[in-house]
């Protein structure tokens, strides 16, 4: 077993809960022992732009400070959004005048500095590895066609892109060694919206047909995301007329593959029948 | 006598070493009339603020339950005006949206401590605004079951969240829909209701003032 120290976020424990407990669990079965951040604080949810306001990033390096408590060296996020968020915090902080500073906002606490965030989509391809995780499937995706959207935090701004901003492969080659096969489209790096979700609804409405359109023209059978937040607007901010494409999250195609159960993964993939007893 | 100097309001008093700063101030003449309640700890009407000498942090505590130390500097706070908006328990569902919809400043919070820091009961505060904005009404109702509603972190907060009234609804929220009914408080409202106690309460009624103080002197007390 090896030990990772885990932040799940606010969605995952709140509407997107079915997104975390496959995901852990496909996790496990990959000789994971997931950490939770004990006492973890909401990440922010937008990396502050203000350089001199230094207590909008307290928040965020606070999680970092309770990594550096539990003694680990990385963080692992499920979430984009968090992603984005924590990992420009910790390069944020990596200017030392910066760092003193908001540590003094922390005190008697102290962050030092160097713990490294990284993203479900990193993990599979950095440390699990593409092979062993085509290994490791236990029940392949059936060649279900798959349109991996990454939106934009996992690849902007370009220093903290987990892959080639405009031509990102990570995701295509994961759902090929989990059985599946990768639909690229054009719209794949395009943002959903965000949270403008909140208060630009029709910005989001329009941005979500068009991501579709595009991906159901490609010939997909479902689209695969990174963030709760992209699940949540491509699902429930659809304008009317839009191609009915299921929307999945990442882990939830991990989590049948690995051989937990994901009804809405059984379903498509054609073989609801097959418990995931039947498999172990 | 051993005595020490403290700044009521910025002017300075000698007074008894030992007092709790509620004492401390009536032996220096004030009358508490309000910002003062049951003298224990419990109800919170009693928040101070006071800074130490040489020390740049201000420290925020019940009066009547600190002890006053040579050189403080005290203010008293007899209420933190906070909002606290009208709703009615049975129209609400026991959900996140509903804490973010009645206290929207809530998602100002920048997990910066302050409150933590503010609070006298030691309660981790910006932990139960954490779980508010995530939804989780059973771990605000925990995390705040000790909370006074001094106003102390209120006071405070950058993100000006009326803590306590928030903490107030997610555990009326929590005790109302999510906590599992006490199956043997209907059965005893149904005893109540068939007579159980009544031959017992007409006795008393009926009884003298005589025999009503030597009941009363021979009760059971529970330890
Ligand atoms: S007077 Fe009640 S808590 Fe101090």
């Amino acid at each position: 077993m090896k030990t990772i120290a885990y932040f799940p976020g606010c969605a995952l424990k709140d509407q997107a809960r079915a997104d975390e407990t496959g995901t852990l669990g496909a996790l496990a079965r990959l000789g994971y022992e997931i950490r939770e951040i004990p006492r973890w604080n909401c990440c922010g949810t937008v990396f502050s732009l203000v350089q001199d306001d230094l207590m909008r990033h307290v928040g965020p390096v606070r999680n970092l400070l309770r990594v550096q408590a539990m003694e680990e060296e990385k963080v692992l996020t499920l979430c984009a959004m968090c992603y984005g968020t924590l990992a420009r915090s910790a390069h944020f902080v990596e200017d030392p005048e910066r760092l003193r500073r908001i540590n003094a906002f922390l005190d008697p606490d102290a962050y030092q500095g160097g713990v490294e965030v990284i993203h479900l989509l990193t993990l599979l391809r950095d440390e699990v590895g593409y092979e062993r995780l085509a290994a490791e499937t236990r029940r392949p995706l059936n060649g279900l066609r798959v349109a991996p959207y990454y939106g934009c935090v996992l690849l902007r701004p370009r220093p903290f892109a987990v892959d080639d901003p405009d031509s990102p492969a990570a995701m295509e080659r994961v759902v090929e060694a989990l059985g599946g096969t990768a639909v690229p489209f054009p719209e794949r790096t395009e943002c959903c919206g965000t949270h403008l979700t909140v208060t630009r609804k029709d910005v989001v409405e329009e941005r979500v047909g068009r991501i579709l359109r595009s991906a159901r023209g490609g010939g997909a059978d479902a689209l695969v995301v990174t963030c709760p937040l992209c699940h949540f607007n491509l699902e429930e901010r659809r304008p009317a007329g839009t191609p009915d494409l299921p929307v999945l999250y990442l882990g939830q195609l991990l989590a049948w593959a690995m051989g937990e159960d994901d009804p809405g993964v059984a379903s498509l993939v054609g073989r609801a029948a097959v418990s995931s007893e039947a498999v172990r | 006598m051993n005595e020490v100097t403290v700044f009521i309001m910025g002017k300075g008093y000698r007074v008894p070493a030992g007092l709790t700063i509620m004492k401390a101030m009536e032996y220096a003449g004030y009358r508490l009339t309000r910002g003062c309640g049951c003298r224990g700890g419990y109800c919170g009407a009693c928040a101070t603020v006071y800074r130490l000498k040489g020390d740049y942090k201000l420290y925020g505590d019940l009066a009547c339950q600190t002890t006053v130390q040579d050189g403080m500097y005290i203010a008293q706070l007899p209420f933190t005006p906070a909002e606290r908006p009208a709703y009615r328990l049975e129209e609400l569902q026991a959900r996140g949206e509903t804490l973010l919809a009645l206290f929207p400043e809530l998602a100002r919070c920048v997990a910066c401590n302050t409150c933590t820091k503010a609070c006298p009961q030691k309660l981790e505060v910006m932990d139960a605004v954490q779980a508010a904005l995530r939804g989780d009404i059973p771990g605000v109702a925990d995390l705040t079951f000790d909370c006074v509603s001094c106003g102390l972190c209120t006071m405070r907060c950058p993100a000006e969240i009326s803590h306590h009234h928030v903490w107030q609804l997610a555990r009326r929220l929590n005790g109302a829909y999510l906590t599992p009914r006490a199956p043997h408080v209907a059965q005893r409202v149904e005893e109540v209701r068939a007579g159980k106690f009544k031959g017992e309460l007409d006795r008393l009624v009926a009884m003298p003032k005589e025999g009503l103080v030597a009941a009363y002197k021979a009760r059971d007390i529970e330890p």
